[in-house]
């Protein structure tokens, strides 16, 4: 028998899972295919965190309206998804940096993005556990914190209650042309094949700008209240903008259940799964720098995971060459945030709606000169 | 500052002294970094301890030129090639090794049965380290129940400490122990210390191919149900000492990358792992009780400090000791009913109170561990993992640092650069 | 005789004989170490640093592991 779907998406994890439930829930016939664990990649390896970012108005208008669709869904997330808007405080060591506030929260305002100033003493008074004397800081209110491989999870349910068929533990050896090939030989067709496949993109598609980025996460045993928001060095725009050298960043997330999550680290061309420990101890020197009292906290597990980072920090979303295969990748350390207006755009394309914002930044087409040279 | 030492030993129960004592005899420096605060292991605790004991304490004073012992101190990563971390006291310690003893033993079996959660259903071997660290168990009434020749021990020895042992419950059949006691009738040790510990626990009721089937109580343990057949009956008791004999402890050996099989760390005849100059002794490779750890610590201490004759002249003993691991292996198998005991409210992962009823879905124990936490606590699935593997036949994941939960400091700190040194 | 300790849990002076673990001297006062993320009561499981069951705040430090420490004099142990 030919098993034939409207749309085909490769890949489980918060994308690929967005991505099944939204076309499920347009109405299409969908499938969605998984070779380990629903959201066991890079979703399960991030932090989690529903931010708004401004590093390009393209980025900013992405995450802006991912999140908002995020607050639509909130209330019906299950409890294990964790959700929690717990703020961002983008944290200014110096003067200098207390300056990014001022322009930052600029750019937040004419996007309708809310914000508030805090100074060297409300900062103080919003995490007792940072050290003094900090700048300050600014603060996001409408961002959050969710735990992202039950968010998949969720949205793999809805796509299987809206219809969609699940083939879970089945690795795929080739997809395209409206044909997609297990590696047992066995195939599926589709008259749209989405791959969502994050960091193992380029698998399937060798061409696709999409490099791993590497990164590291700590995790603690349980202190709540320990730390309130989720914390973020404003120097963390310099180490994410930072395409080449290895870098880590002062990330500090607090989780529902009272643990701290401790990053960030980058590295490329570094594909081993290992725990570096020169990367572990500068990232965690970054966080002592900034709350020095982490360092008597118990540490619990250290993992590392791969981001699937583009050359201008955004997503590879929409059509290509091939006009049955589309991209929802390359979302770096975006995917949670992103995953959702990620879904909405591709379906609003697939069905020729009208988007809520342009789909023109993300389209794959713009490295194709890039992937036509390679 | 790093330390440097030819041999390092992780592990100071039987198989880590002799490996250390053995290694040393031909004056290599030597370290043993030992988790518990004194020698000796699970096995050889407290005061009360036998005469091997003290001989093979004895062998290591006697060099203790090149003996270094780090007390409380517990290997948790590997900051760079050829240097453990440890983490005593909240604060780290580096030691560069050539050659690396891994003799860190095994802990008790645990399997989620309803109540098993509650305060006083603690380990039989748990109960034990407890009273010899200062429980006072005098005039409590105790059931002591699981599986492996540990339970008849534990029981004898609460009797002596005061405690009223009300049942003791072994899950492997009747006949199995009997073919377990026909076939160390040729060991008189064996023999006389089973005879023993039987003798002091004459009055004791024993049942085979029993087991618990649930804790009762408020807040507090009250009573035990337990199940025999198709008898099935309540005793009141003030505790429930309950473990399913052993398991090796093979995570060290796995963060090495040693090549793990059946559970256990798999060696050569130099008890050398699938890893060069890493070696392992002891209850990792097989639960085969003291005797064999001894001989195996021997071997890998002679084999690692180059006295290949040496440890040569152990190998019929140790053939010998193994056949008993079988033994024990075949006699104390799990019977397949315990995997039935948790209900749905059962929780299995004790760290994050996950209950059967929401891991029976999950395919794996990595899809478990993302999806409902189960291993995400402390304990690093050492509990859960264990009893999961029975229950669902799952294998658990990579080994990752840190090993223990330890300090942030202790896990950041940025190790000295040491100089590679030419080896022997 | 040994040497007696004196060590205050939950609040309460307590005497205890020298190696005594502080799971061990909790447990001697009928208490739980812990209470579980769902709000059980729990003691010590395996006796051995492993099961993380006797975590319990030691002079103001959470999740030690008491069956691996000794009472000492002055301690000030919290059941957590």
């Amino acid at each position: 028998m030919k098993l034939s779907y409207d749309a085909v998406v490769i890949g489980a994890g918060i994308v690929g899972a967005a991505c099944a439930c939204e076309l499920a829930r347009a109405g299409m016939r969908m499938a969605i295919v998984e070779a380990q664990i629903i959201g066991g990649g890079a979703t399960a390896a991030g932090m989690g965190h529903i931010v708004v970012m401004d590093d390009s108005p393209a980025q900013l208008a992405l995450t802006q309206y991912s999140q908002s669709l995020w607050n639509e869904l909130a209330s019906q997330l299950p409890p294990n998804v964790e959700y929690d808007r717990c703020g961002t405080l983008w944290i200014a060591a110096d003067d200098d940096e207390m300056q990014e506030v001022h322009r930052k929260q600029a750019v937040y305002a004419a996007a309708h993005v809310s914000t508030e100033i805090l100074d060297a003493k409300a900062l103080a008074e919003a995490e007792p556990n940072l050290r003094r004397p900090l700048a300050g800081a600014l603060f996001v209110p409408s961002d959050a914190v969710i735990y992202p491989p039950c968010a998949a999870m969720y949205l793999v349910e809805c796509a299987k209650q809206a219809g969609a068929t699940l083939y879970l533990e089945r690795a795929v050896a080739k997809a395209g042309k409206g044909r997609l090939v297990f590696s047992d030989g066995t195939e599926i067709f589709a008259a749209s094949i989405i791959h969502a496949t994050g960091a193992s993109a380029s698998r399937l598609m060798p061409h696709l700008p999409v490099r791993k980025r590497k990164g590291h996460l700590v995790i603690t045993d349980r202190y709540p209240g320990f730390v309130r928001h989720q914390l973020v060095e404003l120097g963390y725009l310099k180490s994410a903008h930072s395409t080449s050298s290895d870098s880590v960043a002062f990330n500090v997330q607090p989780r529902r259940t009272g643990q701290l999550l401790i990053g960030s680290s980058r590295q490329y061309n570094n594909e081993g799964t290992g725990v570096d420990q020169n990367i572990l101890g500068a990232m965690l020197a970054r966080a002592f720098d900034y709350i020095p009292s982490l360092q008597g906290l118990s540490s619990i597990r250290v993992w590392t995971g791969f981001r699937a980072a583009t050359p201008d920090k955004l997503p590879l979303i929409g059509p290509t060459e091939d006009a049955s295969v589309f991209l929802a990748t390359g979302h770096e350390g975006l995917g949670i945030t992103t995953s959702l207006a990620t879904a909405r755009l591709l379906t609003d394309h697939l069905l020729d709606r009208t988007p809520a914002i342009s789909l023109a930044p993300y389209l794959p087409e713009r490295f194709a000169c890039e992937a036509a040279h390679a | 500052m790093t330390q440097h030492f030819d041999i390092v030993v992780v592990g100071g129960g039987p198989a880590g002294m002799a490996a250390a004592a053995c290694a040393a005899e031909y004056g290599k420096p030597v370290v043993i970094v030992d988790d518990n605060l004194t020698l000796g292991g699970q096995i050889w605790r407290g005061k009360d301890i036998p005469a091997a004991a003290r001989k093979w304490q004895a062998r290591l004073d006697s060099v203790s030129a090149h003996v270094t012992r780090i007390h409380g101190a517990r290997v948790f990563s590997q900051p760079v090639p050829g240097v453990l971390r440890a983490e005593q006291n909240g604060r780290y310690l580096d030691i560069a090794y050539r050659k690396l003893i891994l003799a860190t033993g095994a802990r008790e079996r645990f399997l989620p049965f309803p109540g098993w959660t509650l305060p006083n259903v603690v380990g039989a071997g748990g109960l034990q380290a407890l009273v010899k660290s200062g429980l006072s168990v005098k005039g409590k009434h105790v059931v002591v129940a699981g599986s492996g020749p540990l339970l008849l021990a534990v029981a004898a020895y609460l009797q002596t400490h005061g405690a009223k042992v009300l049942a003791i419950c072994e899950q492997a059949q009747f006949s199995r122990l009997l073919k377990f006691v026909h076939s160390i009738v040729t060991d008189s040790g064996k023999l006389r210390q089973a005879l023993t510990y039987k003798m002091q626990t004459m009055s004791v009721p024993f049942y085979a191919g029993c087991y618990p089937v649930s804790a009762g109580g408020g807040k507090k343990f009250e009573s035990v149900t337990l199940r025999q057949g198709k008898r099935a009956w309540t005793i009141a008791c003030d505790y429930l000492a309950c473990g399913f004999h052993l398991v090796p402890n093979t995570e060290l050996a796995e963060f090495f990358g040693c090549r793990i099989s059946n559970g256990k760390v798999a060696v050569d005849k130099w008890q050398q792992t699938s890893i060069l100059d890493v070696y392992c002794a002891g209850e990792p490779t097989g639960i085969g009780g003291a005797e064999l750890a001894l001989v195996e610590g021997q071997i890998a201490g002679y084999a690692a400090a180059g006295q290949q004759d040496k440890a040569h002249s152990f190998f019929e003993e140790r053939a010998r000791r193994r056949k008993f691991a079988q033994l024990l292996e075949e006699t104390f198998a799990l019977d397949p009913a315990l995997a039935q005991l948790p209900q749905d409210e059962t929780l299995v992962c004790r760290c994050e109170d996950v209950p059967y009823s929401v891991l029976k879905h999950e395919p794996s124990w990595r899809a478990a561990k993302l999806h409902t936490r189960c291993g995400m606590g402390p304990c690093q699935g050492r509990i859960c993992g264990t009893a999961t593997e029975f229950i669902f036949g799952w294998t658990a994941g990579q080994v990752r640092p840190p090993i223990f939960p330890t300090p942030l400091s202790s896990l950041g700190a940025k190790p000295e650069l040491i100089e590679l040194q030419e080896t022997r | 005789m040994p040497e007696r300790i004196a060590l205050t849990i939950n609040g309460r002076q307590w005497e205890t004989s020298e190696g005594t673990t502080i799971a061990a001297a909790i447990m001697n006062t009928e208490a739980a170490c812990r209470t579980s993320v769902t709000g059980e009561e729990r003691g010590p499981l395996c006796g051995m640093g492993i099961c993380f069951e006797c975590r319990a705040i030691v002079n103001g430090v959470p999740h030690q592991r008491t069956c691996q420490m000794l009472c000492q004099d002055g301690m000030d142990v919290t059941t957590q």
